[in-house]
Protein backbone atom coordinates (compact mmCIF):
# COMPACT_ATOMS: atom_id res chain seq x y z
CA UNK A 1 0.00 0.00 0.00
CA UNK A 2 0.97 3.53 -0.39
CA UNK A 3 0.49 4.28 3.39
CA UNK A 4 3.37 2.29 4.70
CA UNK A 5 6.42 4.05 4.83
CA UNK A 6 7.95 7.16 5.18
CA UNK A 7 7.45 9.93 3.00
CA UNK A 8 7.72 13.64 1.44
CA UNK A 9 4.80 16.03 2.98
CA UNK A 10 3.04 16.54 -0.19
CA UNK A 11 -0.58 17.59 -1.78
CA UNK A 12 -1.60 15.02 -4.25
CA UNK A 13 -1.35 16.53 -7.57
CA UNK A 14 -0.45 16.26 -10.52
CA UNK A 15 2.25 18.56 -10.58
CA UNK A 16 3.27 17.42 -7.68
CA UNK A 17 4.14 14.22 -9.04
CA UNK A 18 5.88 15.69 -12.13
CA UNK A 19 8.11 17.14 -9.39
CA UNK A 20 8.75 13.79 -7.43
CA UNK A 21 9.75 12.16 -10.49
CA UNK A 22 11.90 14.75 -11.57
CA UNK A 23 13.42 14.10 -8.06
CA UNK A 24 13.59 10.83 -8.07
CA UNK A 25 15.18 11.08 -11.56
CA UNK A 26 17.69 13.26 -10.07
CA UNK A 27 18.73 11.07 -6.63
CA UNK A 28 18.88 8.37 -8.73
CA UNK A 29 21.33 9.98 -11.31
CA UNK A 30 23.65 11.64 -7.98
CA UNK A 31 23.34 7.87 -6.33
CA UNK A 32 25.43 6.57 -9.81
CA UNK A 33 27.82 9.64 -9.13
CA UNK A 34 28.55 9.44 -6.05
CA UNK A 35 28.91 5.23 -6.42
CA UNK A 36 31.55 6.22 -8.92
CA UNK A 37 33.31 9.02 -6.88
CA UNK A 38 33.23 6.31 -4.25
CA UNK A 39 34.77 3.68 -6.45
CA UNK A 40 37.17 5.92 -7.83
CA UNK A 41 38.27 7.01 -4.36
CA UNK A 42 38.38 3.67 -2.81
CA UNK A 43 40.85 2.59 -5.87
CA UNK A 44 43.08 5.08 -4.95
CA UNK A 45 42.78 4.59 -1.32
CA UNK A 46 43.87 1.05 -2.07
CA UNK A 47 46.69 1.92 -4.21
CA UNK A 48 47.52 4.50 -1.22
CA UNK A 49 47.49 1.83 1.31
CA UNK A 50 49.78 -0.47 -0.67
CA UNK A 51 52.16 2.86 -0.84
CA UNK A 52 51.84 3.28 3.23
CA UNK A 53 52.93 0.07 4.42
CA UNK A 54 56.00 0.05 1.87
CA UNK A 55 56.89 3.20 2.94
CA UNK A 56 56.81 2.19 6.60
CA UNK A 57 59.16 -0.78 6.42
CA UNK A 58 61.15 1.16 4.32
CA UNK A 59 61.52 3.89 7.25
CA UNK A 60 62.53 1.21 9.58
CA UNK A 61 65.52 0.75 7.28
CA UNK A 62 66.35 4.20 6.76
CA UNK A 63 66.23 5.62 10.67
CA UNK A 64 68.03 2.10 11.36
CA UNK A 65 71.03 3.42 9.25
CA UNK A 66 70.61 6.76 10.56
CA UNK A 67 71.05 5.59 13.66
CA UNK A 68 74.30 4.15 12.97
CA UNK A 69 75.83 7.09 11.49
CA UNK A 70 74.72 9.25 14.70
CA UNK A 71 76.70 6.57 16.51
CA UNK A 72 79.74 6.94 13.84
CA UNK A 73 79.61 10.58 14.98
CA UNK A 74 79.33 10.11 18.76
CA UNK A 75 82.26 7.53 18.25
CA UNK A 76 84.37 10.31 16.56
CA UNK A 77 83.27 13.41 18.36
CA UNK A 78 81.91 12.66 21.40
CA UNK A 79 78.80 14.24 22.82
CA UNK A 80 77.19 17.01 20.65
CA UNK A 81 73.34 16.89 21.40
CA UNK A 82 73.93 19.30 23.80
CA UNK A 83 75.68 21.68 21.49
CA UNK A 84 72.90 20.91 18.75
CA UNK A 85 70.39 21.58 20.38
CA UNK A 86 71.26 25.09 21.72
CA UNK A 87 72.44 26.26 18.36
CA UNK A 88 69.47 24.98 16.73
CA UNK A 89 67.75 28.57 15.79
CA UNK A 90 65.38 28.74 12.49
CA UNK A 91 64.69 25.63 10.29
CA UNK A 92 66.89 25.35 7.39
CA UNK A 93 64.86 22.09 6.78
CA UNK A 94 61.25 23.02 5.81
CA UNK A 95 57.93 21.17 3.68
CA UNK A 96 56.26 22.52 1.43
CA UNK A 97 52.60 21.84 0.93
CA UNK A 98 51.65 20.71 -2.39
CA UNK A 99 47.75 20.08 -3.76
CA UNK A 100 46.51 17.38 -5.57
CA UNK A 101 43.06 16.75 -6.74
CA UNK A 102 41.67 13.42 -7.03
CA UNK A 103 37.95 13.34 -8.01
CA UNK A 104 37.39 16.73 -6.09
CA UNK A 105 39.38 15.80 -3.22
CA UNK A 106 42.07 17.58 -2.21
CA UNK A 107 45.23 15.75 -1.23
CA UNK A 108 48.19 17.80 0.15
CA UNK A 109 51.66 16.45 -0.60
CA UNK A 110 54.43 17.70 1.29
CA UNK A 111 57.64 18.49 -0.51
CA UNK A 112 60.89 18.87 0.79
CA UNK A 113 62.49 22.60 1.21
CA UNK A 114 65.78 22.95 1.94
CA UNK A 115 67.70 26.38 2.53
CA UNK A 116 71.46 26.34 2.31
CA UNK A 117 73.15 27.79 5.02
CA UNK A 118 73.61 25.51 8.30
CA UNK A 119 73.58 26.40 11.64
CA UNK A 120 76.09 23.85 12.67
CA UNK A 121 79.14 24.89 10.89
CA UNK A 122 81.47 24.69 13.92
CA UNK A 123 80.23 21.47 15.21
CA UNK A 124 82.79 18.92 14.98
CA UNK A 125 85.49 21.55 14.04
CA UNK A 126 87.67 20.08 16.42
CA UNK A 127 87.45 16.26 15.20
CA UNK A 128 84.50 14.37 13.44
CA UNK A 129 83.64 16.92 11.07
CA UNK A 130 83.39 14.14 8.29
CA UNK A 131 81.23 11.60 10.41
CA UNK A 132 79.27 14.94 11.24
CA UNK A 133 78.71 15.67 7.63
CA UNK A 134 77.86 12.34 6.76
CA UNK A 135 75.33 12.14 9.68
CA UNK A 136 73.41 15.40 8.12
CA UNK A 137 73.69 14.36 4.91
CA UNK A 138 72.09 10.51 6.33
CA UNK A 139 69.42 12.50 7.80
CA UNK A 140 68.37 14.79 5.31
CA UNK A 141 67.92 11.33 3.20
CA UNK A 142 65.50 9.71 6.32
CA UNK A 143 63.55 12.80 6.57
CA UNK A 144 62.98 12.87 2.85
CA UNK A 145 61.53 9.59 3.15
CA UNK A 146 59.62 10.57 6.18
CA UNK A 147 58.14 13.78 4.51
CA UNK A 148 56.82 11.15 1.61
CA UNK A 149 55.60 8.90 4.18
CA UNK A 150 53.70 12.15 5.83
CA UNK A 151 52.32 12.99 2.69
CA UNK A 152 51.45 9.37 2.35
CA UNK A 153 49.60 9.06 5.70
CA UNK A 154 47.77 12.79 5.45
CA UNK A 155 46.23 11.69 1.96
CA UNK A 156 45.28 8.15 3.88
CA UNK A 157 43.54 10.18 6.79
CA UNK A 158 41.97 13.02 4.11
CA UNK A 159 40.62 10.06 2.39
CA UNK A 160 39.51 7.25 4.64
CA UNK A 161 37.45 10.48 5.78
CA UNK A 162 36.37 11.30 2.33
CA UNK A 163 35.25 7.81 1.82
CA UNK A 164 33.53 7.47 4.68
CA UNK A 165 31.16 10.74 4.17
CA UNK A 166 30.68 9.55 0.56
CA UNK A 167 29.80 6.06 1.63
CA UNK A 168 27.43 7.69 4.17
CA UNK A 169 25.95 9.82 1.13
CA UNK A 170 25.89 6.74 -0.87
CA UNK A 171 23.72 4.82 1.52
CA UNK A 172 21.68 7.58 2.91
CA UNK A 173 20.34 8.74 -0.92
CA UNK A 174 20.06 4.47 -1.50
CA UNK A 175 17.99 3.77 1.92
CA UNK A 176 16.52 6.82 2.56
CA UNK A 177 15.78 9.64 0.06
CA UNK A 178 15.24 6.82 -3.02
CA UNK A 179 12.89 4.74 -0.83
CA UNK A 180 10.61 8.09 0.23
CA UNK A 181 10.52 9.42 -3.54
CA UNK A 182 9.06 6.37 -4.10
CA UNK A 183 6.87 6.42 -2.06
CA UNK A 184 5.89 9.31 -2.41
CA UNK A 185 5.30 9.09 -6.01
CA UNK A 186 3.33 5.52 -5.26
CA UNK A 187 0.94 7.41 -2.39
CA UNK A 188 0.32 10.62 -5.43
CA UNK A 189 -0.70 8.20 -8.22
CA UNK A 190 -2.98 5.92 -5.80
CA UNK A 191 -4.54 9.74 -4.49
CA UNK A 192 -4.71 11.00 -8.07
CA UNK A 193 -6.44 7.45 -9.26
CA UNK A 194 -8.85 7.67 -6.15
CA UNK A 195 -9.78 11.13 -7.17
CA UNK A 196 -10.43 10.47 -10.71
CA UNK A 197 -12.71 7.11 -9.52
CA UNK A 198 -14.64 10.01 -7.24
CA UNK A 199 -14.68 12.21 -10.18
CA UNK A 200 -16.02 9.25 -12.41
CA UNK A 201 -18.36 8.58 -9.63
CA UNK A 202 -19.50 12.27 -9.58
CA UNK A 203 -20.13 12.64 -13.22
CA UNK A 204 -22.66 9.35 -12.92
CA UNK A 205 -23.80 11.07 -9.91
CA UNK A 206 -24.55 14.35 -12.28
CA UNK A 207 -25.56 12.76 -15.22
CA UNK A 208 -28.09 10.30 -13.32
CA UNK A 209 -29.50 13.62 -11.66
CA UNK A 210 -29.83 15.50 -15.02
CA UNK A 211 -31.44 12.87 -16.50
CA UNK A 212 -33.86 12.50 -13.18
CA UNK A 213 -34.19 15.75 -13.65
CA UNK A 214 -35.00 16.06 -17.33
CA UNK A 215 -37.40 12.72 -17.10
CA UNK A 216 -39.45 15.30 -14.39
CA UNK A 217 -39.58 18.24 -16.82
CA UNK A 218 -40.52 16.05 -19.52
CA UNK A 219 -43.42 14.22 -17.66
CA UNK A 220 -44.25 17.66 -15.66
CA UNK A 221 -44.44 19.52 -19.21
CA UNK A 222 -46.43 16.27 -20.86
CA UNK A 223 -48.69 16.56 -18.46
CA UNK A 224 -49.22 20.71 -18.50
CA UNK A 225 -49.32 20.30 -22.24
CA UNK A 226 -52.47 17.50 -21.45
CA UNK A 227 -54.13 19.70 -18.54
CA UNK A 228 -53.57 22.80 -21.40
CA UNK A 229 -55.60 20.51 -23.91
CA UNK A 230 -57.92 19.38 -21.53
CA UNK A 231 -58.43 23.04 -20.39
CA UNK A 232 -59.38 23.91 -23.92
CA UNK A 233 -61.55 21.50 -24.69
CA UNK A 234 -63.13 22.57 -21.31
CA UNK A 235 -63.25 25.89 -21.92
CA UNK A 236 -64.68 25.41 -25.25
CA UNK A 237 -67.27 22.97 -24.32
CA UNK A 238 -68.08 25.27 -21.41
CA UNK A 239 -68.30 28.28 -24.02
CA UNK A 240 -70.49 25.81 -26.22
CA UNK A 241 -73.03 25.21 -24.05
CA UNK A 242 -72.72 28.59 -22.50
CA UNK A 243 -73.78 29.68 -25.72
CA UNK A 244 -76.19 27.41 -26.30
CA UNK A 245 -78.14 28.35 -22.98
CA UNK A 246 -77.67 31.60 -22.47
CA UNK A 247 -77.88 33.31 -26.22
CA UNK A 248 -80.97 33.82 -28.25
CA UNK A 249 -81.07 32.86 -31.73
CA UNK A 250 -82.65 34.88 -33.71
CA UNK A 251 -83.35 32.12 -36.33
CA UNK A 252 -85.55 30.28 -33.20
CA UNK A 253 -89.16 30.77 -34.08
CA UNK A 254 -90.73 29.16 -31.21
CA UNK B 1 40.35 21.84 7.84
CA UNK B 2 42.14 21.52 4.69
CA UNK B 3 42.63 25.50 3.99
CA UNK B 4 45.58 26.01 6.39
CA UNK B 5 47.73 23.40 5.53
CA UNK B 6 50.28 26.05 2.96
CA UNK B 7 51.35 27.83 6.31
CA UNK B 8 52.48 24.65 8.50
CA UNK B 9 56.13 23.73 6.74
CA UNK B 10 57.49 23.28 10.00
CA UNK B 11 58.54 19.59 11.08
CA UNK B 12 58.13 18.84 15.38
CA UNK B 13 59.46 15.55 16.67
CA UNK B 14 59.37 14.13 20.04
CA UNK B 15 62.62 11.79 20.64
CA UNK B 16 65.18 10.74 22.61
CA UNK B 17 68.09 12.37 22.42
CA UNK B 18 70.00 10.64 19.72
CA UNK B 19 66.81 11.09 17.31
CA UNK B 20 66.68 14.30 18.15
CA UNK B 21 69.98 15.12 17.57
CA UNK B 22 70.65 13.81 14.52
CA UNK B 23 67.22 15.22 13.04
CA UNK B 24 68.03 18.51 14.53
CA UNK B 25 71.81 18.19 12.30
CA UNK B 26 69.52 17.88 9.31
CA UNK B 27 68.05 21.13 10.17
CA UNK B 28 64.56 20.96 11.15
CA UNK B 29 65.03 22.90 14.11
CA UNK B 30 63.17 25.85 15.09
CA UNK B 31 62.86 28.42 17.79
CA UNK B 32 60.10 30.98 17.22
CA UNK B 33 59.32 34.14 18.44
CA UNK B 34 58.10 32.95 21.95
CA UNK B 35 60.88 31.08 22.01
CA UNK B 36 58.72 27.51 21.97
CA UNK B 37 60.81 25.08 20.45
CA UNK B 38 59.74 22.30 17.92
CA UNK B 39 61.20 19.47 19.61
CA UNK B 40 61.36 17.79 23.03
CA UNK B 41 63.90 15.57 23.68
CA UNK B 42 62.49 12.83 26.10
CA UNK B 43 64.61 10.55 28.85
CA UNK B 44 63.60 8.47 31.28
CA UNK B 45 63.07 11.00 33.47
CA UNK B 46 60.43 12.48 31.49
CA UNK B 47 57.07 12.72 33.27
CA UNK B 48 54.15 11.34 31.01
CA UNK B 49 52.13 14.05 31.46
CA UNK B 50 54.89 16.27 29.73
CA UNK B 51 55.20 14.32 26.79
CA UNK B 52 51.27 14.96 26.50
CA UNK B 53 51.58 18.20 27.04
CA UNK B 54 53.85 18.34 23.87
CA UNK B 55 51.82 16.08 21.44
CA UNK B 56 48.76 18.29 22.23
CA UNK B 57 50.39 21.26 21.84
CA UNK B 58 52.30 20.25 19.11
CA UNK B 59 49.17 19.11 17.06
CA UNK B 60 47.43 22.08 17.90
CA UNK B 61 50.03 24.38 16.76
CA UNK B 62 49.27 25.78 12.92
CA UNK B 63 52.76 25.64 11.76
CA UNK B 64 53.43 22.15 12.01
CA UNK B 65 53.04 19.89 9.48
CA UNK B 66 54.57 17.02 10.24
CA UNK B 67 55.12 15.74 13.67
CA UNK B 68 57.58 12.93 14.37
CA UNK B 69 57.63 10.94 17.69
CA UNK B 70 59.40 7.77 18.75
CA UNK B 71 57.48 5.00 18.61
CA UNK B 72 58.32 3.97 22.15
CA UNK B 73 57.73 7.31 23.19
CA UNK B 74 54.34 6.88 21.39
CA UNK B 75 53.66 3.59 23.19
CA UNK B 76 53.23 5.74 26.80
CA UNK B 77 50.61 7.64 25.33
CA UNK B 78 49.22 5.31 22.69
CA UNK B 79 45.87 6.52 23.62
CA UNK B 80 46.50 10.05 22.92
CA UNK B 81 48.10 9.03 19.60
CA UNK B 82 45.53 6.50 18.85
CA UNK B 83 42.77 9.08 19.23
CA UNK B 84 44.33 11.81 17.40
CA UNK B 85 42.47 11.27 13.87
CA UNK B 86 42.90 14.35 12.30
CA UNK B 87 45.30 15.10 8.83
CA UNK B 88 47.26 17.86 9.86
CA UNK B 89 49.43 17.95 11.40
CA UNK B 90 50.33 14.06 10.25
CA UNK B 91 51.51 12.26 12.91
CA UNK B 92 54.50 9.64 11.73
CA UNK B 93 55.74 6.80 14.34
CA UNK B 94 59.51 6.43 13.85
CA UNK B 95 61.77 4.47 14.91
CA UNK B 96 64.55 5.17 17.46
CA UNK B 97 68.17 3.39 17.93
CA UNK B 98 67.16 1.49 20.48
CA UNK B 99 64.01 0.16 19.95
CA UNK B 100 63.80 -1.47 16.75
CA UNK B 101 60.37 -0.66 14.27
CA UNK B 102 57.19 -2.69 15.28
CA UNK B 103 54.36 -2.27 12.47
CA UNK B 104 52.20 -4.06 14.53
CA UNK B 105 52.39 -1.00 17.05
CA UNK B 106 51.59 2.05 14.56
CA UNK B 107 48.36 3.84 14.90
CA UNK B 108 48.14 4.25 11.13
CA UNK B 109 49.06 0.44 10.15
CA UNK B 110 46.81 -0.95 12.78
CA UNK B 111 44.11 1.13 11.05
CA UNK B 112 45.35 0.21 7.72
CA UNK B 113 44.92 -3.58 8.83
CA UNK B 114 41.63 -2.92 10.17
CA UNK B 115 40.62 -1.74 6.74
CA UNK B 116 41.92 -4.45 5.14
CA UNK B 117 40.93 -7.39 7.53
CA UNK B 118 37.15 -6.38 6.84
CA UNK B 119 37.52 -5.14 2.85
Amino acid sequence: MSGTGARENVFATRMALTNTKLRLKGAQTGHSLLAKKRDALTTRFRAILKKVDEAKRKMGKVMQLASFSMAEVTYATGDISYLVQEQAKQATFRVKAKQENVSGVVLPAFEVERTAGSDFNLTGLGRGGQQVLRAKEVYAKAIETLVELASLQTAFTILDEVIRATNRRVNAIEHIVIPRLDNTIRYIMSELDEMDREEFFRLKKVQGKKKRDTAARDAEQAEREQAVDEDQLLAALDKGTGDLLSTKDDDVIF
Amino acid sequence: MTTSFKDRNLLAVIGDEDSITGLLLAGIGHINEHQKKNFLVVDAKTQVSAIEAAFNEFTQRKDIAILLINQHIAEKIRLTVDKYQQAFPAVLEIPSKDHPYDPSKDSVLKRVQKLFGDA
